[in-house]
C-alpha cells in the first residue's frame, strides 16, 4: 500500500516536471515581450537586450529550465519579476485563500447532492421533481451571472454580506465566514446542479439491480437497503465526479475571485499571466499539478476503500 | 482427409493486473472434423470449449499448436487471408439478442457477408430471399428490424447469415441454449436439415449432452482445457468410458420421476465409490 | 484481431429471457417512428432548437441588421438610455450601441461554440474510437494522454497560456476544445468497448469485415446519439467559458462578446442597470436553450432514464384484488391472481391472467413454463417484490391463512426471510459486491431473528458448512467476486434457510449453473427440505429438474395454469395439449444421428 502511494506521488512529480517543462518552453517565446513590459514602451532594443542578459534569459532554454528545476526541488521557486517577493510562499498563501472557498463548497456540495440524490431516487414524486428542477437551474444559469446577482441582492441591496474583500481566518473568524459566504454559495449551487443529478442517476440504476430485490426478500429494512447497500455501491462512480468537481471549481473560483476581489490562486495566476511574470507562472503550474495529483490519489484510495473490486493489492 | 484439424492447440489469456502470469485455458487439444460431419464439443464452464471455437474463427490467437483447414494452417493468418477464409468458415452464436446488430434490417444483416465477398446488390437480394426460405422465415422479414422477432426467429436469421457465403464449416457456439424448450427442438431440426441439404460440417459447442447427442455424429468431451474422451455420439453419450463423462451423463436429470430416482441413486453410488 | 480476455460467462450458460425483458422488447418493437420525427414532436426540443436558430440567424444577418459597428464610439451617446433613436437598447460607457454589440457578440459566441465543441468532438471521437477499439497498448497510451489533459483546471491553463495565445479568442477556444475532449473521449471509448465485445461485431469479423468497416458500420452508429447530445452541452460550455474569460478581460478588447458587455455593464450597474440586463439575458437564454436541448435530445435518443423506484412501497393493487373466492387450507393459496404492466400507449397488459396454485406444508411444487409464461412474476408477487410498475389487478395470495395481496411493505417484511424465503436464479448478481459474503448473511439473519451479531455469525458459519462449502471461514470472509457461481448459490441457499422458513421460493435456482453443480444443488435442496420440513415453490423451465425434485407440477402458459397434478400423473398422462407438446419437445435419450456425413460436391469454382 505504501509503495502504491509513493509510486503515485512519484508519478505526480514526474508529471509536474513534464507540464512545467512544456509551459516553460511555451513561455520562453515571450521573453522579449516581458522585458519590454518591465522597461516600458519607450525602452530601446539595446536596453531590452541588456535586461535579458542580466536576467539570464539569453541562455539556452533547457539550461534555464534545469536551473529552475534544481532550485525548485530544494524549495526555492525564485522571485517574482515584478514584486521580487519569493514565489513559493506567495503561491501557498494564495492557494490557502482559494482552498478556503473551494473546500467548504465541496463539502456542502457533497452533502447536499447526496441528500437530494438519494431522496429523489428512492422516493420519487415531488421530491424528485424538485431535485431535477434545482439541477436544471444550476446548469442553466452561468455561475458568472449567479455571482453577480447574489452580490447585488445580498451585498449591495441588503448589505448583509460584504461585496468584496477577504478577511483571513486568523484575523477575525466571523468576518472570514461572512467574506466567503456568497462565493461558497455560488460554487455550491453549480456543484450541486452537476453532482445531484449524477448521484440520483446512479442511485436509480443501483436500486434496480437484482441484489437489491434479494435483500428485500431477506427482510432488510428500507433504510438499510438504500443507504447501506445502494448508496455504497453508487458512491464509487460518484467519487470520480467529486474529484472532477474539485478541479472544475478551481476554474470557477477564478471568476469568483475576480468578482469579489479575493486574493486567491486564480487571480494570482491571472495577473502573473497578464504581466508575463514567468517565475510566478512556473510556481503556480507546479503547485497546481501536484495538488491535482494529491486529489486524484485521495480519490482513488477512497474508491478502493469503498469498492473492493477496485483495490490494489 | 479431414476438413478441420486442431493439433495440440494451446490458448493462454493474459492474467489480470500489471504483471500477472498468463492463464492457459487449453492445454494442447487435438480433434478433427470430416466434411459434412457434426462434431459435438461438450463441456462445462471453464472447459475451454468456447475458446476452441473462437480460435478456429480467428477471434482468439493460439499460443501453441496449430489449426488446419483443408490441410493449410489457418492459425494466425493475415486479415486478408481471414477474409477469404470467411467464405468457408462461418459462425452461429449463442445469444440471439446480441448477435444481430439492432439497428440494421434483416435484409442488410444477411447481405453484409455477401457484399463483402464482392456480390452485386442484385445478386445479394436474390440470395437473401433464398436464405430466408431455407431457414423458414417469411420474405417480408427483409425490411424489418431484429427487435420485431422472437428469440427463435432471430436465431434463424443468424443461421441464414452463416449460410450466406455457402460455407463448408460452421462453428455453432451454444446456438440453442438461450431458446425455449419447444423452439430448441425446432431449431436443432433446422440445423440437421440444412446439413443434409448442403453438406456443411458443424463444430457444435454445447454444455448440454442431450442437445449434442441429437445433432452430432461424433462427440468430444472437454474438462478444464483437456480433451478427456472422443468417440461416436452414440457411445459417448450413452455408455461413456471416462469417469468425467459418466458423471456428466448422470448429472443431467431426465423427465421421468421414477427413472430419475434410479439415476440419482446410481450417481450417489459412483460418487461414494470414487 | 485477437481477443484479449476470455469470454465473460460466469457459469457458461445463456438463459432464456425474463418476462420483464420480453415486455420491454415488445414495447420497443412497437415504436418505429424515425428519429427525426420524434425530435420534431418533442416540444422541448422544438422550442429550444427554434430559439437557437432564430438567435443565430440574427447573428448571421448582423451586417445588415446592426445600425452601427461594434466599436463605433460616439462620445455624445455615453450611457444613453433605452429607446434613444438609433440606439434602441441604449449605449454603453464608451458610447457604443448596445444592440449592435449584442448582435456581434452572438457571432463571437457562435464561433466560440463551433471551435470549442468542434475541436473537442474531433479529438475526443477519434481518440475514443482508437483507444476503445484497438489493443491494450494503444489504449493505455491514449488513456495516459487524456488523463494528462484532464489533470489541469482548464480556465487556469488558458490564462497561463495567454502570453502564447496572444489573447486571440479563437486560439484560446481551440485549446479549450482540446481541454474538453477527455469527456468525449471517455464516453466514446466506453461505448466502443461495450460494442466491441458484442457478438454482432464478432460475427462481422468472422464475415470478413475489416476493422475500418466495422468501426464505420457498427460502432459509429452506436456513438452517434451520445455525440450529438454531448455537442449541445459542449457548445454551452464553450460559450460560457469564453464569456467568463472575456469578463475577466482576457483577450482583445476589440472583439465584442457577452462577457465584455457584462463586465462593463457590471461596472455601470448603478448608472444604467439595463446595460447589464441585455447581455445577461441573451447569454442566459442561449446557455439555457443549449442545456435544455441537450436534455431533450438525450431523452429522445437514449430513451428516458429509468424512473425512481420507491423501495419501501408495497405492491400496487387494484381495489377489487385481495379477496379469495374459495376457502382452502394449504400453506400457500394463490387464487385467480392477475398481474399487469402498463403499456406505453396507455392501458394495462396482463402477463399473469388468473392463476390458481396451491402448496401444502412440506410439499415441493414445480411451476413449469417457457419464457414469458409469467411464472417468475407469480413468485415475486408472493414475496411482495414485484417491480414498481406492476399492478395486481385481481386475485388473492394467502399464506398460512393470511392475505398477502394489499399488504404494505412494512407488513410484508416480518414474513420475508423468516417464514417465506427466496433463492434467485443468477447467484452473482444477487450479492452486494461491496460487502463480504459473511456480513451479508449475518445482516439477513439478524433482521429475521433479532439475534446478536456474534450469534448470527456462528449460525451463518454453521449454515455454510451445512450447505457443503469446504472452507466456511474463508468463504465468510470473501467478497462475492472471489467465489464461484456454484458457491455463491450455496451461500444464497444458506441465507434463505437460516431462519427455517415454512416456504422456500426458488426461482430457477440451477439454470445458471453447470449441470454437475446443478445436481449437487438439487441434492442439497432435497436434503434441506426433508430436514426442515419446508415447502418449496420451484419455478423452472426444465422438466428434468421437476422430475428430480417435485411432488406436484403446475404447467403455465401465457399467464394461466393449463395443467396441474402430481408429478407422476402429469409425466405419465399429460392431458393438456401444451403439456404434451412440451414433453414431446424434450430431447430424448435415444435419438442419435444415424445418417452418415454427406460430403458436398464442390459447386463453387472460385474457391
Amino acid at each position: 500500500m505504501l509503495s502504491y502511494i509513493l509510486r503515485r506521488l512519484g508519478a505526480g512529480v514526474v508529471l509536474a516536471i513534464l507540464v512545467t517543462l512544456i509551459t516553460f518552453l511555451l513561455l520562453s517565446t515571450s521573453f522579449n515581450d516581458v522585458a519590454q513590459a518591465i522597461l516600458g514602451t519607450s525602452a530601446t532594443p539595446d536596453v531590452v537586450d541588456d535586461l535579458i542578459a542580466a536576467k539570464g534569459w539569453d541562455r539556452p532554454v533547457i539550461v534555464q529550465y534545469f536551473d529552475w528545476l534544481i532550485h525548485a526541488v530544494q524549495g526555492d521557486f525564485g522571485v517574482s519579476v515584478y514584486t521580487s517577493l519569493p514565489v513559493g510562499p506567495s503561491v501557498l498563501q494564495r492557494l490557502a485563500v482559494t482552498l478556503s472557498i473551494i473546500v467548504p463548497a465541496l463539502i456542502l456540495t457533497v452533502i447536499l447532492s447526496v441528500f437530494l440524490g438519494v431522496w429523489a431516487a428512492s422516493r420519487g414524486g415531488v421530491v424528485d421533481r424538485i431535485a431535477q428542477g434545482i439541477s436544471l437551474i444550476g446548469y442553466i444559469v452561468p455561475g458568472l451571472l449567479l455571482a453577480i446577482v447574489l452580490v447585488v441582492v445580498f451585498a449591495v441591496q441588503l448589505k448583509w454580506l460584504p461585496a468584496t474583500g477577504f478577511t483571513p481566518f486568523a484575523e477575525d473568524p466571523a468576518a472570514w465566514v461572512r467574506s466567503i459566504t456568497i462565493p461558497v454559495i455560488v460554487l455550491t449551487i453549480g456543484g450541486v446542479a452537476n453532482m445531484a443529478a449524477q448521484v440520483r442517476g446512479r442511485m436509480i440504476d443501483e436500486l434496480r439491480r437484482d441484489y437489491i430485490r434479494t435483500l428485500r426478500t431477506r427482510g432488510s429494512s428500507t433504510t438499510s437497503i438504500v443507504i447501506k447497500h445502494a448508496l455504497r455501491n453508487a458512491a464509487s462512480p460518484a467519487l470520480t465526479v467529486m474529484s472532477l468537481e474539485f478541479i472544475q471549481m478551481f476554474g470557477g473560483a477564478l471568476i469568483i475571485e475576480n468578482v469579489f476581489a479575493l486574493p486567491g490562486y486564480g487571480s494570482f495566476a491571472f495577473n502573473a499571466s497578464l504581466q508575463g511574470d514567468i517565475p510566478v507562472i512556473m510556481g503556480i503550474t507546479a503547485f497546481g499539478v501536484l495538488l491535482v495529483t494529491v486529489v486524484n490519489l485521495l480519490t482513488d484510495l477512497a474508491n478502493g476503500w469503498l469498492n473492493p473490486k477496485a483495490r490494489v493489492h | 482427409m479431414s476438413l478441420l484439424e486442431v493439433d495440440e492447440l494451446r490458448v493462454a489469456f493474459p492474467g489480470r493486473g500489471w504483471r500477472a502470469k498468463p492463464v492457459e485455458v487449453l492445454h494442447g487439444v487435438s480433434l478433427d472434423v470430416a466434411p459434412g460431419e457434426t462434431l459435438g464439443l461438450v463441456g462445462e464452464s471453464g472447459s475451454g470449449k468456447t475458446t476452441i471455437g473462437r480460435a478456429v474463427l480467428g477471434l482468439v490467437k493460439p499460443s501453441g499448436g496449430d489449426i488446419r483447414f483443408d490441410g493449410t494452417s489457418i492459425a494466425g493468418i493475415s486479415p486478408r487471408d481471414r477474409r477469404r477464409l470467411s467464405r468457408d468458415i462461418q459462425v452461429v452464436f449463442q445469444d440471439p439478442y446480441t448477435s444481430l446488430n439492432p439497428s440494421m434490417t434483416i435484409g442488410d444483416i444477411l447481405a453484409e457477408p455477401l457484399v463483402i465477398q464482392g456480390a452485386t446488390a442484385k445478386d445479394a437480394r436474390s440470395r437473401v430471399k433464398t436464405l430466408l426460405d431455407q431457414v423458414g422465415l417469411p420474405s417480408d422479414a427483409v425490411e424489418r428490424l431484429p427487435r420485431e422477432f422472437s428469440g427463435g426467429q432471430r436465431q434463424r436469421v443468424a443461421i441464414a447469415r452463416a449460410l450466406a457465403p455457402e460455407p463448408r464449416l460452421i462453428v455453432c457456439d451454444e446456438p440453442v441454449s438461450a431458446l425455449d424448450l419447444s423452439t430448441q427442438a425446432r431449431v436443432l431440426d433446422l440445423f440437421v436439415e440444412i446439413q443434409r441439404a448442403t453438406g456443411v460440417a458443424y463444430l457444435f459447442v454445447s454444455h448440454d449432452l442431450s442437445v449434442v447427442r441429437h445433432i452430432s455424429h461424433r462427440v468430444a468431451v472437454l474438462y478444464r482445457g483437456d480433451l478427456v474422451e472422443t468417440g461416436s455420439a452414440e457411445h459417448v453419450t450413452s455408455t461413456p468410458d471416462h469417469p468425467y463423462t459418466q458423471k456428466l451423463l448422470l448429472a443431467a436429470p431426465v423427465a421421468d420421476p421414477a427413472r430419475q430416482r434410479e439415476r440419482r441413486l446410481e450417481r450417489r453410488r459412483i460418487m461414494e465409490a470414487s | 484481431m485477437s481477443d484479449e480476455r476470455p469470454p465473460q460467462t460466469t457459469t457458461g450458460t445463456v438463459t432464456p429471457p425474463s418476462t420483464e425483458l420480453l415486455v420491454t422488447l415488445e414495447n420497443a418493437a412497437k415504436t418505429r417512428t424515425s428519429t427525426w420525427r420524434r425530435i420534431l414532436r418533442d416540444p422541448q426540443a422544438v422550442v429550444t432548437l427554434g430559439l437557437l436558430a432564430v438567435i443565430f440567424l440574427l447573428g448571421l444577418l448582423t451586417p445588415w441588421l446592426a445600425p452601427h459597428g461594434p466599436n463605433d464610439a460616439e462620445l455624445s451617446m455615453i450611457n444613453a438610455p433605452v429607446g434613444t433613436p438609433g440606439y434602441l437598447l441604449g449605449a454603453d460607457e464608451a458610447g457604443r450601441d448596445i444592440l449592435s454589440r449584442l448582435l456581434h457578440s452572438i457571432n463571437t459566441a457562435a464561433i466560440s461554440a463551433l471551435i470549442g465543441a468542434g475541436v473537442a468532438l474531433l479529438v475526443g471521437v477519434v481518440a475514443g474510437l482508437i483507444g476503445g477499439y484497438f489493443g491494450t497498448v494503444t489504449r493505455a497510451t491514449t488513456e495516459w494522454l487524456f488523463n494528462l489533459i484532464m489533470t489541469f483546471p482548464g480556465i487556469l491553463l488558458l490564462i497561463i497560456l495567454m502570453p502564447v495565445t496572444g489573447g486571440d479568442y479563437r486560439f484560446t477556444m481551440l485549446i479549450f476544445g482540446v481541454l474538453l475532449s477527455p469527456g468525449i473521449y471517455r464516453i466514446v471509448r466506453n461505448l466502443v468497448l461495450g460494442v466491441k465485445n458484442e457478438l454482432y461485431v464478432d460475427a462481422a469479423r468472422v464475415s470478413g469485415l475489416g476493422n475500418l468497416r466495422i468501426l464505420g458500420r457498427h460502432v459509429l452508429f452506436v456513438v452517434r446519439g451520445p455525440i450529438i447530445i454531448a455537442a449541445a452541452f459542449m457548445a454551452g460550455s464553450a460559450i460560457a467559458v469564453q464569456s467568463g474569460l472575456a469578463f475577466l478581460g482576457v483577450g482583445s478588447l476589440q472583439i465584442p462578446s457577452f462577457g465584455s458587455m457584462i463586465s462593463s455593464g457590471f461596472r455601470n450597474l448603478y448608472i444604467a442597470p439595463t446595460q447589464f440586463l441585455w447581455p445577461s439575458l441573451l447569454l442566459g437564454v442561449i446557455t439555457a436553450s443549449l442545456v435544455l436541448l441537450g436534455n431533450a435530445l438525450r431523452d429522445i435518443l437514449e430513451g428516458s432514464m429509468p424512473k425512481p423506484a420507491k423501495v419501501g412501497r408495497g405492491q400496487r393493487v387494484l381495489d377489487n384484488a385481495g379477496e379469495a373466492t374459495a376457502a382452502r387450507t394449504g400453506l400457500l393459496e394463490i387464487n385467480d391472481l392477475a398481474i399487469a404492466y402498463p403499456r406505453p400507449s396507455g392501458g394495462l397488459n396482463e402477463v399473469v391472467r388468473g392463476v390458481d396454485l396451491s402448496i401444502a406444508r412440506g410439499q415441493i411444487v414445480g411451476l413449469v413454463g417457457e419464457s414469458g409464461s409469467g411464472k417468475s412474476q407469480t413468485a415475486f408477487a408472493s414475496l411482495g417484490v414485484l417491480p414498481n410498475e406492476a399492478v395486481i389487478t385481481r386475485g388473492s395470495i394467502r399464506f398460512d391463512g393470511r392475505e398477502l395481496v394489499g399488504l404494505t411493505d412494512a407488513q410484508m417484511r416480518p414474513l420475508r426471510g423468516k417464514e417465506i424465503a427466496y433463492i434467485p436464479q443468477e447467484p452473482m448478481s444477487n450479492l452486494d459486491p461491496s460487502y463480504r459474503v459473511g456480513a451479508q448473511l449475518v445482516e439477513g439473519v439478524r433482521s429475521a431473528l433479532g439475534v446478536t451479531r456474534a450469534e448470527a455469525s456462528a449460525r451463518v458459519l454453521a449454515l455454510l458448512e451445512r450447505v457443503g462449502i469446504a472452507d466456511p471461514k474463508r468463504t465468510f470472509d470473501s467478497y462475492p467476486h472471489q467465489i464461484s457461481g456454484g458457491m455463491a448459490q450455496r451461500v444464497l441457499i444458506a441465507g434463505a434457510v437460516a431462519s427455517r422458513p415454512k416456504l422456500l421460493i426458488a426461482d430457477e435456482p440451477t439454470t445458471a449453473l453447470d449441470v454437475t453443480v446443478q445436481a449437487e444443488i438439487l441434492d442439497l435442496l432435497r436434503d434441506l427440505q426433508s430436514e426442515l420440513d419446508m415447502a418449496i415453490l420451484l419455478v423452472t423451465h426444465n422438466f428434468g429438474v421437476v422430475a428430480d425434485l417435485c411432488d406436484r407440477i403446475a404447467v403455465m402458459q401465457n399467464g394461466v395454469i393449463v395443467e396441474s397434478g402430481t408429478a407422476a400423473e402429469v409425466f405419465a398422462h399429460p392431458t393438456h395439449e401444451y403439456t404434451k407438446m412440451l414433453l414431446g419437445a424434450i430431447l430424448d435419450e435415444s435419438t442419435v444421428r444415424t445418417d452418415p456425413p454427406v460430403a458436398v460436391s464442390d459447386e463453387r469454382t472460385d474457391r
